[in-house]
């Protein structure tokens, strides 16, 4: 099979900055460690030999392309085209493995001789576990003891991969808390260590070098579009955004056509939406905080959505007007989550579902009229989400 | 020069080392107790922390302190209106989180430090690409903005960082986050030196100073120390204004038997 062409090289936003957004907020000790990410990645991008290697790992060891699937019941059903972009389908169950496998490589090109990484629902720190046995870093993956709780099976697939798995008691114990303990950690090992962020959150280089690696996505579903679609692209592109590397790769195919852009947050954590200008994690973009600058804690039922603050891309294209942002609440996600189950046999992440869940909403309204197309990212599938899932349909049946 | 480096200068200069203790603002009812009881015990600047919800640059105690005091309804607001009204002749100087100084916009937040006699500003991650609006809008309000530098800081970066620092430059003794260490970072003289090397404003180290003997030690190389987490850990621990006093001034007794620098070092 031909090795997978990669997108080519999308330069890198000027110090770092998406509109106002962006930049590298981190402490002094901190700064050698991202300049020498961004001259690593900026080096290693522009290079044939790093790019077919991780195209040709992309194809053969994670399953790419994925597969645009035509979600033809759900359709019918809705009086809308849906096409599902099959990130379920990847290796380790997501669009995650996308990200880490370029960065694995950086990582080991870069000369360092171990990952540490944060996770939410734990698909990052899966694929971060499955990239490190694969070319033989240890890992290690700081994640919130809330979600060590609710994602018991991650948490188990990671150590099954070898990497040791350091529960976060601080704070809110979800993904904003193990990021900043990945943070607080990466201070005292950087010659070592290479940080390998989960999203298109962080200090600069990491938001463009995450979307540049996820940019996959957008690629492929653009390509796949023109086969499958009369209209040749969608008129509507829809992806759900915890800090959002789901949505950003699904936008970088589609943000120079028609097409509307819309990314689907978490009720609880709709920092696009409804957050303000702030600075965190190394970079400014909307945050959810109080009036003094506290940030907020996000309260999602999907753990990879639970942060208060959404990648500084996003929030320049929520500025330009470019995407637009809006949210799904627990119960519409975990409804549009059996629904895709029963119409099209797919059971989906929580996460996914909840841009599923909006499309289920806007379907025949002005937002999304009947007749129109709309590509739907399904980031990962609902494996890890099965005890959730089961409390939810137990409950709807005996209600 | 302003009002905070002319002063530390001067001590600096007479052959004294410079303490400067970490206090965060709000942790207890008392706070300013602590507060007054430190100048009286020997301090030369007090460090006073704002707390932030998310503190990255901040090991466990400070965290717990952030927590208590955020817990007990502490506010940028209510801090400085407890400065205002402490009256304490040593200089303040706040540190914060980046988040909390550009909330309102950093002109009004300097503004507010200055109403409220602050006379200097640590924001750890505002490093020096990012820290210049913030770096403008203090000097416009006569406020000291202190950059860090730490042992990875490549030399030109290093001198660039001394030039622009405002007050006194914040040496990070090691590459890790505050909290107590059992010994001084080894590649902590050489950060002092290589800083006393590019520049004459006053160099604290700072991050696992934890003893008196450590404090003593660090001195020997940088002209001043900043002391947090060993404090704080007692703070939390219960000590009282008087207990808090009394470490400060076991830190002083220790610096004050350091050998003062050649006095070529300390022109002015």
């Amino acid at each position: 099979m031909e090795a997978l062409a990669l997108r080519a090289p999308t330069a890198a936003p000027v110090a770092g900055r998406f509109g106002r957004h962006g930049g590298r907020y981190v402490p002094e000790p901190l700064i050698p460690a991202c300049a020498e990410v961004e001259a690593a990645f900026t080096e290693a991008w522009a290079d044939p030999g790093f790019r077919g290697e991780l195209a040709r790992l992309l194809s053969r060891y994670a399953g790419r392309p994925t597969p645009l699937t035509s979600a033809s019941r759900l359709s019918a059903e809705l009086g809308v085209t849906v096409l599902l972009k099959r990130e379920d389908l990847a290796h380790t169950g997501s669009h995650k493995i996308n990200n880490v496998l370029g960065q694995a490589l950086l990582a080991r090109r870069m000369g360092k001789r171990r990952l540490i990484a944060e996770t939410g629902a734990g698909m990052h720190g899966v694929a971060t576990a499955t990239a490190g046995a694969l070319l033989g870093l240890p890992v290690t993956v700081f994640m919130g003891e809330r979600d060590v709780e609710r994602q018991a099976h991650n948490v188990f697939r990671m150590r099954l991969l070898g990497a040791q798995v350091v529960p976060v008691r601080s704070g809110s114990r979800t993904l904003k808390d193990a990021t900043s303990e990945a943070m607080r950690h990466w201070v005292g090992v950087t010659e070592d260590a290479y940080y390998c962020v989960g999203s298109v959150i962080g200090p600069h280089p990491y938001p463009w070098m995450v979307r540049e690696l996820q940019a996959v996505i957008g690629q492929e579903a653009r390509h796949q579009c023109a086969e499958q679609l009369s209209t040749g692209t969608p008129d509507q592109v829809v992806a759900c955004v915890g800090g959002g590397s789901n949505a950003a790769g699904t936008f970088a195919g589609f943000v120079d056509t028609p097409a509307r852009l819309v990314g689907v947050e978490a009720a609880g954590g709709a920092s696009a939406a409804r957050g303000e200008v702030g600075v965190l994690h190394g970079f400014q973009s909307l945050f959810l905080q109080d009036e003094q600058g506290q940030i907020r804690e996000a309260h999602s039922v999907a753990a990879g959505l639970d942060y208060p603050g959404v990648g500084p891309e996003h929030a320049h294209l929520r500025d330009l007007g470019r995407a637009e942002y809006v949210t799904a609440s627990d119960e519409e996600a975990l409804a549009a989550a059996v629904r895709l189950a029963r119409a099209e046999g797919i059971v989906p992440a929580i996460e996914s579902a909840h841009a599923l869940a909006w499309v289920v909403r806007a379907a025949g309204t002005a937002e999304l009229p009947t007749g129109g197309s709309v590509l739907v990212t399904l980031s990962g599938r609902g494996d890890k989400d099965i005890p959730t899932l089961m409390t939810y349909l137990n409950d709807e049946e005996t209600r | 020069m302003t009002i905070l480096e002319t002063r530390l200068r001067l001590r600096r200069d007479s052959g004294r080392k410079l303490l400067m203790p970490y206090l965060t603002g709000g942790v207890t009812p008392d706070w300013t107790d602590h507060l007054r009881a430190l100048a009286d015990a020997g301090a030369d600047a007090i460090e006073v922390g704002i707390p932030f919800s998310d503190p990255t640059l901040d090991g466990v105690t400070i965290q717990e302190a952030s927590d208590v005091a955020l817990a007990r309804g502490a506010t940028t607001a209510g801090i400085l209106a407890d400065l205002s009204r402490s009256r304490i002749e040593v200089p303040v100087v706040v540190s914060t989180y980046a988040n909390l100084a550009l909330r309102g916009g950093a002109d009004r937040f300097c503004r507010a430090l200055a109403e409220a006699g602050v006379r200097g500003l640590i924001v750890p991650d505002l490093p020096l690409e990012e820290a210049g609006s913030t770096g403008a809008a203090a000097r416009a309000a006569n406020v000291d903005l202190a950059l860090l530098a730490s042992p990875a800081t490549p030399p030109r970066r290093l001198r660039e960082i001394a030039e622009r620092s405002r007050g006194f430059v914040y040496a990070v003794s090691l590459m890790g986050i505050t909290g107590e260490r059992e010994h001084l970072a080894t590649s902590a003289a050489g950060l002092a030196r290589r800083l006393r090397g590019v520049t004459d404003r006053p160099v604290f180290l700072g991050f696992g100073i934890s003893t008196p003997a450590q404090a003593a030690a660090a001195a020997r190389d940088a002209d001043g120390v900043i002391v947090g987490a060993a404090l704080m850990r007692r703070l939390l621990d219960g000590a009282d204004p008087a207990a808090t006093a009394g470490f400060v001034r076991s830190l002083r007794a220790a610096l004050d038997g350091v050998p003062a620098a050649a006095p070529a070092d300390a022109g002015g």
